[in-house]
């Protein structure tokens, strides 16, 4: 069960402005229901250039709705500026905050804001488009959205990310590029996390090929499992790695994300940095 | 505020005869059965009276009956202790919607090597048979299919699997934690090798739990140490558990009738009313082979927790498959591998009644609910207008 604060209870139980603005100035919607939670954010704004009326309609568990709810409040008679500039961290502290689990609930929130000031604004439709490149192919998070979530939050880990924007929480498929974006953006008050081969300087071809073996079962497939798919070794040809994708992901679109995302940079941090990864086609025909 | 518990499948409340009978075990008879001298010695004949209970509800003999400490115990043993008895065979067949301490003991094999191959089940949550028979193979040790399931209460027709992985000449493991005590099993003339229970689901304290092994079937113990339960699970046994768990068989076995007709009746009556009062409703799992205490129902475009967190404010005790529910990002498993669309899955609620469970509670929930769903759909920016 979660901990929630009474802050939470209290916007869950007794939301503030659910429905929808009459012909609304700016309208955003973000989330899916693939994902388990969505909002659609409306809004009016008054004579003095200022929010009049907010009103959400959402689709989600109580802190999906609480954040939904305590964000109406907070944006009535804000001027648009004012607005742009709420954060994520700024919801969820109007709660009392969120476990940790569900802080992507108040990244929800923000996001749906900006959406709906963008819409008013003229830039583009009432729902997100994408801003920079796909990270995350199960929750269609893109690099972006994560910059701008560890950048408001101090994030330091994939975990984090995941819990405030979902990145990460499907396949994991993705695991590595976040890594990378947390490094970028933390730079050095992130414990770097070598990406050079594991100290194991020479080993014979039986010691590599159980290496790799070990890594695929320990770092690659529970992230597959998730998603009902599965990864074999089928052999080891030098430097080259061939393996085959089973279960879901032997139909997967995004198993060549799959494949260099994870299998490729967990072989090369975990065994030797040369490795290359091939994807036999014909032993996945089963 | 009464609990209005309705979440028997996750655990079940101990029965008071349960508690009576175990009482005298804590301080007063607290010897080890295992002791030299009759105060502890006078504990071994109860510990025999549960192992009698225990297999008059299974319709086994007592030396088949093995106690554990708890399901995922006897899951985790049964599977790891046929594959060590067998080490030339490293097939191992299962489903996509076990229980996790059956899941994950298979997965975790999986990277030690063996191959796993998990049957598929359709809309309704049923396996094809067919798939079984297409996949045993010499190769094949150990085939686990559970009795019941736990989310949607479906049955599967372990008999009839039983018989063909018998016919196969592999060791057949169900994992009836879920079963027993809620429907009759007889093992007399059944080819089920090895089945796992759970105190704790049958009005029983937590913490025991029971492999049967069919006398002839070979297993390697999981836990060694001292010579308890003919030095097939080693450890001090849990006596006031162990006894607990006699007195609820034995309890269960005259359930049978409240189970199927008093439970029964009340879970079609909460399952029917909720169909035609909530709107978007729809129900997962098989209408028949299913389990007479458990109904799991989705309600569209609105998610569980919301919902079970609403039904909280009226003491009503559920579960959902929602992923929010467990932390996860994704909802749950089952509910995936049939194929319930997102649109669905995220807003499923686990109703699982016991024989303690009263009319005046169903009512309650039923007049409770609709206006939960309405008010919950009202808020979500998906119900078609």
């Amino acid at each position: 069960m979660w901990e929630y604060t009474d802050q939470v209870w209290d916007h869950f139980y007794n939301p503030r402005n659910a429905g929808e603005v009459e012909n609304p100035d700016g309208v955003g919607e973000v989330g899916s229901l693939a994902c388990g939670d969505a909002l659609k954010l409306t809004f009016k704004l008054g004579d003095d250039a200022r929010i009049s009326e907010a009103k959400f309609q959402t689709f989600g568990c109580a802190s999906a709705i609480a954040s939904s709810s305590v964000l109406t409040e907070m944006i009535v008679g804000l001027t648009l500026d004012e607005a742009a500039k709420l954060t994520n961290k700024e919801i969820a502290d109007k709660l009392g905050g969120l476990p940790d689990q569900k802080m992507h609930c108040s990244v929800m929130g923000m996001e749906a804001l900006e959406a709906a000031i963008k819409n008013y604004k003229g830039e583009e439709s009432s729902t997100v488009s994408i801003h920079g490149h796909v990270v995350c192919t199960c929750f269609g998070v893109t690099d972006d959205e994560i910059k701008r979530v560890v950048l408001e939050n101090e994030l330091m880990t994939v975990e984090e990310v995941t819990n405030y924007c979902k990145a990460g929480g499907g396949c994991g498929g993705c695991h590595g590029e976040i890594e990378d974006i947390l490094e970028v953006v933390q730079k050095d008050k992130i414990q770097k996390v070598s990406h050079k081969a594991a100290p194991h300087g020479k080993f014979t071809n039986i010691q590599k090929i159980q290496l790799i073996q070990q890594t695929i079962n320990e770092q690659v497939r529970p992230a597959l499992r998730a998603h009902g798919g599965n990864i074999e070794l089928i052999d080891v040809d030098g430097d080259k790695v061939i393996v085959g994708f089973r279960g879901m992901c032997a139909q997967c679109p995004s198993s060549d994300f799959t494949m260099q995302g994870v299998v490729e940079s967990k072989l090369r941090e975990y065994v030797s940095e040369d490795l290359v990864v091939i994807e036999s086609k014909e032993h996945s025909a089963e | 505020m009464e609990p209005i518990y309705l979440d028997n499948n996750a655990t079940t409340r101990v029965a008071d005869e349960v508690f009576q009978e175990i009482k005298p075990y804590f301080c007063d008879l607290y010897g080890n059965p295992s002791s030299m001298h009759i105060f502890g010695g006078q504990v071994g004949s109860q510990i025999k009276q549960a192992r009698q209970r225990v297999a008059d509800l299974l319709g086994c003999s007592p030396g088949e009956i093995i106690f554990t400490g708890c399901g995922t115990e006897s899951d985790n043993t049964a599977i790891q202790g046929t594959l060590a008895a067998y080490p030339n065979k490293r097939k191992i067949i299962t489903t996509r919607v076990e229980h996790p301490a059956v899941l994950a003991v298979c997965r975790e094999l999986e990277n030690r090597g063996y191959t796993v191959v998990e049957l598929s089940v359709d809309r309704d949550g049923q396996l094809d048979l067919a798939e079984l028979d297409a996949e045993l193979n010499e190769d094949t040790a150990i085939v686990t299919v559970m009795y019941a399931n736990n989310e949607t209460g479906v049955i599967f027709p372990v008999e009839e699997i039983a018989k063909r992985v018998s016919a196969h000449g592999s060791v057949f493991h169900t994992d009836a934690v879920q079963a027993v005590g809620k429907i009759p099993i007889n093992l007399v003339e059944s080819h089920i090798d090895l089945l796992s229970l759970s105190g704790h689901k049958l009005h029983a304290p937590k913490g025991v739990g029971v492999l049967y092994v069919r006398k002839g079937t070979r297993l390697i113990p999981f836990m060694l140490g001292g010579h308890q339960e003919y030095g097939r699970r080693a450890g001090t046994e849990n006596v006031p558990g162990i006894i607990g768990l006699g007195k609820a068989c034995q309890l269960a076995q005259v359930a049978f009738d409240v189970e199927n007709k008093q439970v029964k009746a009340l879970r079609d009556h909460l399952e029917a009313t909720l169909m035609t009062t909530c709107q978007g409703a729809m129900l997962n799992g098989v209408k028949e082979k299913r389990l007479p205490n458990t109904t799991n129902i989705s309600f569209e475009f609105v998610e569980g927790e919301a919902i079970l967190l609403m039904l909280n404010q009226f003491g009503v005790c559920a579960s959902s498959g929602s992923a929010c529910t467990s932390g996860a990002l994704e909802p749950s498993h089952v509910l995936r591998a049939m194929g319930v669309p997102f649109t669905a899955a995220h807003g499923s609620i686990r109703f699982s009644l016991s024989r303690y469970t009263t009319q005046a509670e169903i009512d309650l929930v039923a007049e409770k609910l609709p206006p939960i769903i309405n008010r919950l759909r009202e808020l979500s920016p998906f119900v078609p207008k």
